[in-house]
This record gives structure tokens, C-alpha cells and sequence, in this order.
């Protein structure tokens, strides 16, 4: 169980949004300054042929920022800041398709149980690094930080 | 060049998540999900028809990787509580690694093809 649940499920969870041509070019301006910050921890540190050890500490913790997003009080003012931080930059910079990459590709080179190690230990720390960071902000994601 | 490349990929990837976010999610995030399984095929896709360095960088760094988000998916999992959430989780890594090997198998055989 989530702290939220006992709360009461939040207003947006389930509500849909509208689709505003401001807020896809808000998204579009954080996606791109969160996957250049992706793609130069990579180049600093590449994920090289092990364990993809970069690109989980990027999902973990753009998840963790994620949750404690909601601490900061623009964020809960202002949607905008909410739409270009949360699926902008963090949704940017954060990758599924990278990881399920990694783990293909590890397990096509024979290293199957590096791959469910890193499928499992990645969802498994990005979902900690979400309940974690629920815990500390001890808010609901404002409207417009998830989609 | 490379950083270019990724940040043009990425302004296109991240709005178009967004849209599908926006239109498809509710109680279950169907846009989300989609758009992570996608996106995952996608990449598996393009690492089978080996790619050159700068159209990685545009097409699988840049625009696959704004297109899919972990940080959206978990804290939505961890927003629906363990069931849901759970469910949600489980599905979402299932089909984006099953979408990927699937990617990567579709371009092995165009490029055979």
C-alpha cells in the first residue's frame, strides 16, 4: 500500500487532460535538456559491457526526483513548471527503451542472468526510489508532473 | 554534432509521449504503457540494422529515449497502490523487453530482407 491510499485516491489519477500546444513545446524543451544530461552521464561514464550501471542510476533517479517533485511549491502552483519538469526533464532523461535494450542485448550475448538482474533490479529501484520519495515529499504529484 | 542530434531527437520523442500520456491514460496509463512498449520495439529495432553513431545518437538516445519514461511509469505504479500498481509494473517490463527482442528480430529481417 502506498501512503496515498490512505488519503484517498488523488483528483488526477484517472482525469484527463487537456492537450495544449504550449504544454507539448514545454514537454519538448525539458525532454531535450533531460536526454542531453542523459546522454552526457553516458558519455562520462559509459554503461559499458557489464551491468548497465549509468543508465540505472539515471531511472533511479529520475524516479526518486520524480516523487519529490511535488516538495517544490512552484511546482504545485504553477502546472507549467509541473508539464516541463516532470514528463519534460525527468521524462526526458529517464529511458525504458534504453533498458530493455541493455537487457536484450545482454541476454543475446549469453549473459541471461546479468539481464533479469538488471530487468529486476531496475524496476525494483526505480519503484523503492517512488514510494521513497512519496514518503518524503508527503504530497500527491500536481497536475501535470506524470502525463 | 552527437549532442544535437540527441537534443532533436529527444524534442520530438518527449511531446509525442506526452500527447499519448494525455489522450490514453486513466486509471490505467494505456498512453504510457503504449508508448514504453513502443518505444522499446523501436530501439530494438534500429540496433539490429547497425546503425551509424549519429543516427543512434538522433534516433535511439535521443528520440526512443524521451519517447519512453521510467520516471513516469514507477511513480504511477507507486501512485495505484500494490495491485494495480503491481500489475501495472509487471506488464509494462514485460512488454517492453518482449517488444524489444520483437524490434530487434523485425530488423534482422529487413535487413535481410
Amino acid at each position: 500500500m502506498t501512503l496515498r491510499d490512505g488519503a484517498g485516491a488523488p483528483a488526477q489519477v484517472g482525469a484527463l487532460r487537456r492537450l495544449r500546444a504550449v504544454d507539448l513545446l514545454l514537454v519538448s524543451l525539458g525532454a531535450m535538456v533531460g536526454a542531453l544530461t542523459r546522454w552526457s552521464l553516458g558519455e562520462a561514464v559509459p554503461d559499458g559491457s557489464g551491468f548497465p550501471w549509468t543508465t540505472f542510476a539515471i531511472n533511479v533517479a529520475g524516479c526518486f526526483a520524480l516523487a519529490l517533485l511535488p516538495m517544490l511549491r512552484v511546482v504545485r502552483l504553477q502546472p507549467t513548471v509541473a508539464i516541463a519538469l516532470g514528463p519534460g526533464l525527468l521524462g526526458g532523461f529517464t529511458t525504458v527503451s534504453a533498458y530493455a535494450e541493455q537487457a536484450r542485448s545482454l541476454a543475446a550475448d549469453g549473459h541471461s542472468g546479468l539481464a533479469g538482474t538488471y530487468v529486476l533490479g531496475t524496476v525494483t529501484a526505480c519503484l523503492l526510489a517512488a514510494v521513497a520519495g512519496r514518503a518524503i515529499s508527503h504530497r500527491p504529484e500536481p497536475e501535470g508532473a506524470l502525463e | 554534432m552527437t549532442a544535437l542530434l540527441v537534443a532533436l531527437g529527444a524534442a520530438l520523442g518527449g511531446p509525442l509521449r506526452y500527447a499519448w500520456a494525455v489522450t490514453l491514460d486513466g486509471r490505467w496509463p494505456a498512453g504510457t504503457q503504449l508508448v514504453n512498449t513502443v518505444g522499446s520495439g523501436l530501439i530494438g529495432f534500429f540496433a539490429a540494422l547497425s546503425l551509424t553513431d549519429q543516427a543512434w545518437a538522433l534516433f535511439a538516445t535521443g528520440f526512443c529515449g524521451a519517447f519512453t519514461s521510467y520516471s513516469a511509469f514507477a511513480v504511477q505504479a507507486e501512485e495505484r497502490g500494490l495491485r494495480l500498481g503491481g500489475l501495472y509494473a509487471v506488464s509494462t517490463v514485460v512488454l517492453a523487453v518482449a517488444a524489444c527482442a520483437l524490434g530487434y528480430w523485425l530488423g534482422g529481417v529487413a535487413t535481410a530482407a
